[in-house]
């Protein structure tokens, strides 16, 4: 994220109309854009006119934005309004979805029955994921397959998990990007990042 | 006076992001942290969940194709000019 001092500087820029911020910003948001509007609609090409709509919203927009949320924020949401105007899914009983999954992130297989002198303790302690240093090659596996798996995750779960953990956004920006609570935001998050982890400790067990 | 009740493994690993994003209130906080103390099993957990955190900081946005890049670029400047 741009610091505030920057940003005010950029947005000066923007307002005045000087095209090399606007090449800037750009670059700089884009790859992001694409990747979270690709979310909402079908294609890649869907995604690219949403990320194109969104740049032209943020012109027409960018004399009466006031600052009281990010540039960036502000940004993500036109992004996400557009690229649900433009998504064929449904997304409005996505808060009853939310909160009627009630199961455990964890096959229950793994821990002790009721009965047992230690209920509810694991049976057999997982063990930590390997290091894997820049560079290598079991990171990149590793990488790759936390990837495939995120793309499989339910639709807000692969929103939430993709702006926290893919491209940096805080816990209050997502919440209000997409209208949920925080609360909201850490189930979504939790279930999110429990079935990656479950995959890649699958694939380390071998 | 803090809770005595310890939480069990399986409570553990539904709180863990909770923790990890500092949302638990001080009782529970210490009671998770009391039980980390004694499981490795858990301690172990927590890693995994924060190695998939840092593995998931790692996947990379695909790069933009040039021609996308410059498509958006035209439209922003061929807006611009209509102005």
């Amino acid at each position: 994220m741009n610091a505030p001092s920057e940003e005010a500087t950029l947005l000066d820029k923007l307002r005045a109309g000087d095209p090399q911020a606007f090449t800037t910003l750009v670059d700089q948001y884009t790859a992001a854009m694409l990747r979270v509007a690709r979310n909402y609609v079908r294609s890649t090409e869907l995604a690219e006119d949403v990320v194109q709509e969104t740049w032209i919203a943020v012109l027409k927009g960018m004399a009466n934005f006031q600052g009281r949320s990010s540039l960036r924020t502000w940004i993500f949401a036109i992004l996400i309004n557009t690229a649900k105007r433009k998504g064929t899914s449904e997304h409005r009983h996505h808060e009853v979805e939310t909160l009627a999954f009630t199961g455990g992130t964890v096959d229950r297989a793994r821990f002790r029955d009721a009965d047992d002198p230690y209920p509810g303790h694991w049976r057999e302690s997982p063990s930590a994921f390997p290091e894997t240093p820049e560079g290598s090659i079991l990171g990149k596996e590793l990488t790759t397959i936390a990837a495939e798996q995120l793309a499989l995750l339910p639709e807000r779960q692969r929103i939430v998990v993709t702006l926290r953990d893919l491209l940096g956004f805080e816990a209050d920006e997502v919440c209000e990007l997409l209208d949920v609570s925080l609360g909201n935001q850490r189930v979504l998050l939790h279930r999110g990042r429990a079935a990656i982890r479950a995959v890649l400790e699958v694939y380390l067990q071998g | 006076m803090m809770d005595p009740t310890p939480i069990d493994c399986d409570q553990f690993v539904e709180l863990v992001t909770d923790y990890l994003e500092n949302a638990l209130d001080d009782g529970l906080r210490a009671r998770l942290e009391a039980h980390l103390d004694e499981c490795d099993g858990c301690l172990n957990y927590l890693q995994q969940m924060t190695t998939t955190v840092a593995l998931l900081g790692k996947v990379r946005a695909d790069e933009v194709d040039p021609q996308i890049r410059q498509r958006l670029l035209d439209a922003i400047a061929s807006w611009s000019s209509q102005q």
